[in-house]
């Protein structure tokens, strides 16, 4: 039968795409913010499958918690990059260096 | 047996979708696998029982977050294939890191013993025949309410942010200015000429 474990390497699987992604997309913001999302989905996985098979409800309610920041920190990751683009012309992480002083 | 069989179909497709968003070409074909892989997660939930946290997933991520994504990709005018150009070049790097994380994860949940869990120690034990998305309320409502409206300010916050970010103020058109239209008093702009002989001119 599905144990907690099964969803664990979901979750872990999950989490190592998502860090991959962010490697191998180093020129593309856009797929960096969606690398990140698939990081926080599956630790959502993580808290609701523990929440699931130890019979607490306080995962569900983190669950609920990690769902809200990842909704602001889409929100405003991709408000930065409208300004960014609309200033630059460019999305590239190379170019990003204004700030270095 | 039908449980299972949902678990490995939800599973194999999240982490399929999942490998596409981050190996697509196209960003907007990311953001329909990143969809698909949402879907599939809130698929895993409903097994687990969450339907709550499942269809928050599906209004939330698929309905919001996805669909800004997808608003912000088809509006920016990237040269996407360009970026492209180092995709080859990071790879080993990115895949190296790959192998140590899951090795790491491996090395970790094998070493692992649950021991013994103290299920007395349960914050909020989850009550029998109750729906999920009642023994949620009642959780949320009363033990964690102040967190809860912290969420709140939180949205608040990152809706405020992103308005003022990209709000600008454009100087090559001109908008209509109500409220100093309504300042303007009649004193500003009206003067009035007495004595003033017939046949010339008035200076301005």
């Amino acid at each position: 039968m599905i144990g907690l474990g099964h969803y664990l390497v979901v979750s872990a699987i999950l989490f190592t795409l998502g860090v991959f992604g962010i490697f191998i997309n180093r020129k593309n913001i856009i797929v960096i913010l969606m690398a990140i999302e698939l990081i926080l989905l599956s630790v959502n996985i993580n808290l609701v499958a523990f929440s699931a098979y130890l019979g607490d409800l306080v995962g569900q309610v983190f669950a609920m918690f990690v769902l809200t920041v990842a909704a602001g920190e889409a929100a405003i990751g991709l408000a930065i990059l409208v300004i960014f683009f609309r200033s630059r012309g460019t999305i590239s992480v190379d170019d990003v260096n204004k700030m270095s002083g | 047996m039908i449980q299972a069989f949902a678990f490995y179909l939800f599973a194999s497709i999240l982490v399929a979708a999942a490998t596409l968003t981050v190996f697509a070409r196209n960003p907007v074909h990311s953001v329909l696998w990143l969809i698909l892989s949402f879907f599939n997660a809130a698929g895993l939930f409903v097994i687990l029982g969450a339907e709550f946290i499942a269809m928050l997933l599906v209004i939330v991520y698929v309905g919001a977050v996805a669909v800004l994504f997808l608003f912000v990709v088809m509006m920016l005018d990237v040269d996407f294939a360009r970026m492209r150009a180092g995709f080859a070049r990071y790879l080993p790097f990115g895949a190296l890191l790959g192998v140590v994380l899951v090795a790491e994860l491996v090395l970790a949940m094998g070493a692992w013993s649950a021991g013994a869990i103290a299920l007395d120690a349960r914050a909020a034990p989850t009550p029998a025949a109750v729906p999920n998305i009642q023994a949620l309320g009642t959780v949320l409502y009363t033990r964690y309410l102040f967190i809860f409206e912290a969420a709140g300010f939180v949205l608040l916050v990152a809706m405020i942010g992103a308005i003022v970010l990209t709000n600008r103020q454009r100087r090559d058109l001109k908008k209509q200015d109500t409220a100093r239209q309504i300042a303007r008093r009649p004193e500003d702009a009206v003067r009035n000429v007495v004595n003033q002989p017939v046949g010339e001119g008035v200076t301005l």
